[in-house]
Formats: structure tokens, C-alpha cells, sequence
């Protein structure tokens, strides 16, 4: 079997436009969680978020190209030029694939289609409102913009979209069904009717994102997009890439139990079950990246996965949960995680999670808090697993180190 | 003839509210004695979202709820009869 490795990523999401500023703002703790700056914000319950904040679309598209994109597709684009700048396209177009995934699609277009039939009484809306809104648009818009003509689709899995894309991208690559692809996730959730439907759950966090921390009280959602290089490691050895990780393991798995309560049983069989797929067992493993969503029902399920993968050694495996940084991305939660797993393996540190007001007993874990901690990844010990676990009970996690 | 209309008013919010709780719980509004927790009668943390969704657009009311830490709502929601206390307390206060 092949070898896949990542060498281009780029982002946009709300801790900075591009791979370097987020990773540095990653380090040093910076929280982008704030008050939202939407309309009509006085009508929801939850008035904070993270926002991709400074974003003109204008100067990255023209206006005829802006016409065909929501904001989804995008924060896709920006992210998928700047990995592509990074890595290059060496691939024939025709073996390259493009995977991307994405939990609402072109929301803030279908939220303003919406309220121009329903609430202004308007009888029509924009032309290109079904080519903008659809879950594929980034993915088609992406193919389209460099000329890739192999498999191109979208993945939605919920708050596990992207790591589905990925883990389908790097199965294919390893198989050799494709040479390349651009893979991630992209999400733009943050319209009126968006946040009212998260309202109702009655999930979200009216303060701060505070993952396996006492006293957390819930989710924070944020938006953006993270796209990756994927090539085999033999083509990019070839042609003198720089690699930034090396992705040995997936898997997937479905609770098949709850639309809305995690089953820490699925969980720890995704966990499990990419160490299989990488051939490692749990002792390889230096750090997790955790889904850690900053809900009770989460944190709890996930630090009793790990229990039930690691053992002993579960409250020993440092952890991260960056959505305390940069919110819940959604359907791109998975892929501006992994961006977060390039900080130990480029750097040496892992990024600590913000909001921690003290333990809580039912959680475990050994969380990095206050400050980035020196890591030294190791041949026997240094695989990073990335989790992402969604509503409705689909778990996917990658296994990374470096190449 | 003002305290009358007030009972009676009092009265209808709380059958209103027993038989919202019935058909989440799917049992009998006479069944829910005021000092029944709804945990006991099946009523998960999903469960209340639901029942407080369709208490609020009863009455037009707003109810502070978390489902992340149900034991630390502002509220007393946790028997029948605290929650119809706690739907009149909001409802007066609207």
C-alpha cells in the first residue's frame, strides 16, 4: 500500500486568513470567541461566537465570480489557493480528487433567500441561489479553479464532515484510485437563522467555550475553512515537497444509538480502529486532538472513549480541545483541527486549550491549559490522533506523525 | 371576581402545562402529582427542551434552561410542580 502524505494547507477561519497566522495564534492561546456582529442580534438568546472577522471577499474575487459563491465556498477557495501555492499541483488532473466537507453548505445564502420569500415578501431571489447554497459548491468551485477532473464531492457528516473527507481522500490515495487531492472542510454557519436553529438545542455556551473544564456550559459555533495537499509520499520525495505529516491511519464508525447523546462506545472504536488501520497500538500514541465540543454530554463520552482505548495511561496523553480557540467549525471542524496537529509535529508544541476554570472529575484528562507544552515526538511514541464525533453518532478519526 | 380570574387563570396554565408533560411522557395528565420529578416520569435533559419549547410558545415566554447542566438552571425545574411555579412566576413577570 502507498503512503500519504499532507503537503500543502491553507485556512481561513477566525483566528487568522492563512496557515501561519492561525498556527501562531493556535500557540499562543488566543481565543477568537467574542460578541457576534450579526443583524438582529438582539433577537438570539446566544450573542457570541467566532467569526472569521477583517473577511473581504472582493479582493480575493472578481464580481462575477463573487456572484456564484457564498461565504462557504469562499473561505474553501482562499484555503484551497493557499495550500495549493504551498505544495504545487504536480498530479495529473485527471487522477487528482477534490473532498470537502461541509455540515450546512451555502446557509447564509439559503437564510437570505429565505427571508427575501417569507419576510420582505419578495417574489423572487437571487438567480444563482441553487448553485451558491449547494452542500458541493466548494468542492465543484475548487475543481474548477485548477483544473482538477478526477473525483470531486462533498462529504456531510455533520460536525464530522471534514474528517470524512480527508480519511476518504487519504483510503483513495493509499489504494491508488488517485495521485493528489485537495481535501478539508468549509463551513459559514453564522447567519440568523443558523445560530436560531443551534438556540433551540438549547447547547450553546452563552460565555466561553470551556472543553473537559468545570463549570463549562456548552458549545460555541464558528466558521471557516482548512484545505490540505494530499499526495503519496513517494511522489512527493520525488519532486522535493516539504511534507508536514504523514497520515497512517482512519477510521469510522457510527453509534447507531442517538441522534444528539454521544455513545462513548462508537467513539472509542474510531480511536481504536485508526490505530489498527496504522498498524500502531495505543502506546504510539503522544497526543490527541480532542472533539472536545465544551458540552457536558461530549466531554464526558469522550474522555470515557479514551478510558476505554488507553486504559491507565488515558489521563496521561496530552490533550488539546482547539475549539475552545477558533469555536465549532462544523462540517470544518475536523480539517482547522488538523491544522492544529501540524504544531507539534513542525514545532514541537502543542497548542493549549482555553477556558479552564479547574477539573472536573468526570473528565480525566490530561488537558494543555494556560500555555503551549514542549512535545518530543518519538519513533515509539509519536502518532497524533485527531477526533471529530458528530450528532446523530458519526465518529471519524485520523492518525498522523511525522513522514 | 379579580382573585377568580386569576385562579382560573392559574388553573388553565397548569393543566396546560400537565398536558404538555403528559404527551412528552406519554401517561395520563391526572397521573402527574405536583411532587412527581420529571426525571422519574422519563423525561430526559432532550425531553425538557422539547416540553420548554412548547411551554414557551404556549405562553409567550422565555425560559432559561441549559441542557449542558440542568442542576444549575435558574430555575426550579425539576418536579412538576416547581416548573408550573416556575411558568407562573414568568408568566406574571411578562
Amino acid at each position: 500500500m502507498r503512503r500519504v502524505v499532507i503537503t500543502g494547507a491553507g485556512t481561513v477561519n477566525p483566528l487568522g486568513h492563512d496557515l501561519d497566522s492561525s498556527l501562531q495564534a493556535m500557540a499562543a492561546g488566543h481565543s477568537a470567541i467574542g460578541p457576534l456582529d450579526l443583524p438582529e442580534i438582539d433577537r438570539l438568546s446566544v450573542k457570541i461566537g467566532a467569526q472569521v472577522q477583517g473577511w473581504h471577499p472582493e479582493t480575493h474575487f472578481n464580481t462575477a465570480r463573487l456572484a456564484l459563491l457564498d461565504r462557504n465556498a469562499q473561505f474553501a477557495l482562499v484555503a484551497a489557493r493557499q495550500a495549493v501555492a504551498m505544495a504545487g499541483l504536480a498530479a495529473d488532473p485527471a487522477r487528482s480528487a477534490v473532498i470537502m466537507g461541509t455540515a450546512g453548505g451555502g446557509l447564509t445564502t439559503q437564510d437570505a433567500a429565505f427571508h427575501a420569500v417569507y419576510a420582505e415578501g419578495k417574489s423572487r431571489v437571487h438567480p444563482f441561489t441553487v448553485p451558491r447554497l449547494m452542500n458541493s459548491a466548494a468542492a465543484s468551485q475548487i475543481s474548477i479553479e485548477f483544473g482538477l477532473t478526477g473525483p470531486v464531492f462533498s462529504v456531510s457528516s455533520a460536525c464530522a464532515s471534514s474528517n470524512h473527507a480527508i480519511g476518504l481522500a487519504f483510503q483513495m490515495l493509499r489504494a491508488g484510485m488517485i495521485d493528489a487531492a485537495l481535501a478539508g472542510g468549509s463551513e459559514a454557519m453564522l447567519s440568523f437563522g443558523g445560530l436560531k436553529a443551534w438556540e433551540g438545542l438549547r447547547v450553546l455556551s452563552p460565555d466561553a467555550c470551556r472543553p473537559f473544564s468545570a463549570g463549562r456550559n456548552g458549545m460555541v459555533q464558528g466558521e471557516g475553512a482548512a484545505v490540505f495537499v494530499l499526495e503519496t509520499a513517494e511522489a512527493a520525495t520525488a519532486r522535493g515537497a516539504n511534507i508536514l505529516a504523514e497520515v497512517i491511519g482512519f477510521s469510522m464508525t457510527s453509534d447507531a444509538s442517538d441522534m444528539v447523546i454521544p455513545n462513548p462506545d462508537g467513539a472509542a472504536r474510531a480511536m481504536a480502529g485508526a490505530l489498527a488501520d496504522a498498524g500502531v497500538g495505543p502506546d504510539a500514541v503522544a497526543h490527541i486532538n480532542a472533539h472536545g465540543t465544551g458540552t457536558a454530554a461530549n466531554d464526558r463520552a469522550e474522555a470515557a472513549a479514551m478510558a476505554q482505548v488507553f486504559g491507565p495511561r488515558a489521563g496521561k496523553i496530552p490533550l488539546t480541545a482547539s475549539k475552545s480557540l477558533h469555536g465549532h467549525l462544523m462540517g470544518a471542524a475536523g480539517a482547522v483541527e488538523l491544522l492544529a496537529c501540524l504544531l507539534p509535529l513542525r514545532e514541537g508544541i502543542l497548542p493549549p486549550t482555553a477556558g479552564y476554570l479547574g477539573p472536573d472529575p468526570a473528565c480525566p484528562v490530561d488537558l494543555v491549559v494556560t500555555s503551549a507544552r514542549p512535545i518530543a515526538l518519538t519513533r515509539e511514541r509519536g502518532v497524533i490522533l485527531s477526533n471529530s464525533f458528530a450528532f446523530g453518532g458519526l465518529n471519524a478519526v485520523l492518525a498522523l506523525r511525522r513522514a | 371576581m379579580r382573585i377568580e380570574r386569576q385562579m382560573r387563570a392559574a388553573e388553565t396554565v397548569a393543566a396546560t402545562i400537565r398536558q404538555i408533560l403528559a404527551d412528552q411522557a406519554r401517561l395520563d395528565p391526572a397521573a402527574l402529582g405536583d411532587n412527581a420529578r420529571l426525571a422519574d416520569l422519563g423525561l430526559d435533559s432532550l425531553a425538557l427542551v422539547e416540553t420548554l419549547f412548547a411551554i414557551e410558545e404556549s405562553f409567550d415566554i422565555s425560559v432559561p434552561f441549559n441542557a449542558n447542566d440542568p442542576a444549575q438552571s435558574a430555575d426550579d425545574l425539576a418536579t412538576v410542580g416547581a416548573l408550573i411555579a416556575t411558568v407562573q412566576r414568568l408568566i406574571a413577570a411578562r
